[in-house]
């Protein structure tokens, strides 16, 4: 039997309805389930990014594979951040040579003039650019400045530090034993 | 006469000369008043919810003389704002831009209040209608008996 045309109308109204209601749901969880997930851990796969630095490299996939690579994530009006500039500096000198460790430095939401002043201040030579959009902070879920990442040459995060450094050793003693065979 | 042509000579010179300053400066300093009126429809990327023109950080600073930076190299009002989203993201923008996502932003809340006026406008009419009880007599088989036995009693 036929149900009437206006019970029709009104089955499909609340078909409708909880639909609408289910599909904002589900969009809130999956915000609510990004935005939870914390900072990348250790054993979780590298994201993939390109930095272009202030002097116009660039620095992609292929110039990290295969390579130990600390991406300290800073900016010039982070106090913090100049706690740890002279020992990160310090350490890349130990390092530069080799060729199979790789600093960079993503600059974040700064303006470059402060930038490249910052970086002539602690006189730091390695790789240096704008994070523009703030998509390698996005991409690495990083909370805040400075945060470093260290990674292995199979592209694994191997060591993450929330807050600045401590000293030199703090850096050469995780980066050795990444390089160790 | 030749005395007229060197003056002539010297104030193009000095006027060549002084172009390529003007042009290196870029235009006049803008104001506070210039700067802020860019700066309260863009946000602290780094603070929660502070508008631009009234954060107190060092990044603020920073970020306020940029604006008076890009005013006085001419540009538009439109080009610091794209400017700063290519720089800090979508996410320094009072309002975030249409597009992607960012449409149920700008339509689900016109969306929900004509929904929720179509449903009084609906609960409405249905008042002024028959009662409901005699409507759904009326589709049964057994109305039209009912109702002769009621007029039957009646009379």
């Amino acid at each position: 039997m036929n149900k009437p045309k206006e019970e029709q109308t009104s089955i499909l109204g609340r078909v409708l309805a909880w639909i609408f209601l289910l599909a904002v749901l589900a969009l809130v969880a999956v915000q609510l389930d990004r935005s939870q997930r914390g900072v990348l851990t250790r054993g979780e796969a590298a994201p993939d990014f390109t930095l272009t630095t202030f002097d116009g490299q660039v620095f992609g996939s292929s110039e990290m594979e295969g390579k130990v690579v600390l991406v300290n994530i800073w900016a010039s009006w982070c106090k913090p951040c100049e706690q740890e500039a002279e020992a990160l500096q310090a350490a890349w000198l130990q390092y530069e040579g080799r060729g199979d460790v790789l600093f960079l430095g993503v600059d974040y939401v700064d303006t470059e003039k402060e930038a490249l002043a910052y970086l002539d201040r602690w006189d730091i030579s390695y790789p240096n650019g704008p994070d523009l959009g703030t998509q390698i902070y996005t991409a690495f879920r990083a909370r805040g400045v400075p945060e470093t990442f260290i990674i292995n040459k199979m592209g694994e995060v191997a060591y993450v530090k929330i807050g600045p450094f401590q000293g030199i050793d703090e850096i050469t003693s995780v980066i050795d034993r990444l390089l160790e065979p | 006469m030749k005395r007229l042509a060197l003056l002539i000579a010297l104030l193009v010179l000095s006027g060549a000369g002084a172009t390529p300053a003007a042009a290196q400066e870029g235009g006049p300093t803008p104001s506070q008043d210039e700067v802020n009126a860019i700066a309260k429809n863009l946000y602290c990327p780094v603070c929660a919810n502070v508008p631009l023109d009234v954060c107190g950080t060092a990044a603020c600073a920073q970020w306020r003389q940029q604006i008076a930076d890009l005013l006085a190299a001419g540009y538009s009002q439109q080009q610091i704002y794209d400017y700063f989203v290519q720089q800090y993201g979508p996410s320094v923008l009072a309002a975030p831009p249409p597009g992607g996502f960012n449409w149920l932003i700008y339509l689900l809340p016109p969306a929900i209040v004509l929904l929720g006026g179509f449903l009084v406008w609906r609960s409405l009419t249905a008042w002024k209608r028959k009662p409901r009880l005699k409507a759904k007599l009326c589709n049964t088989k057994f109305a039209k008996k009912i109702e002769d036995e009621l007029k039957a009693r009646r009379s």
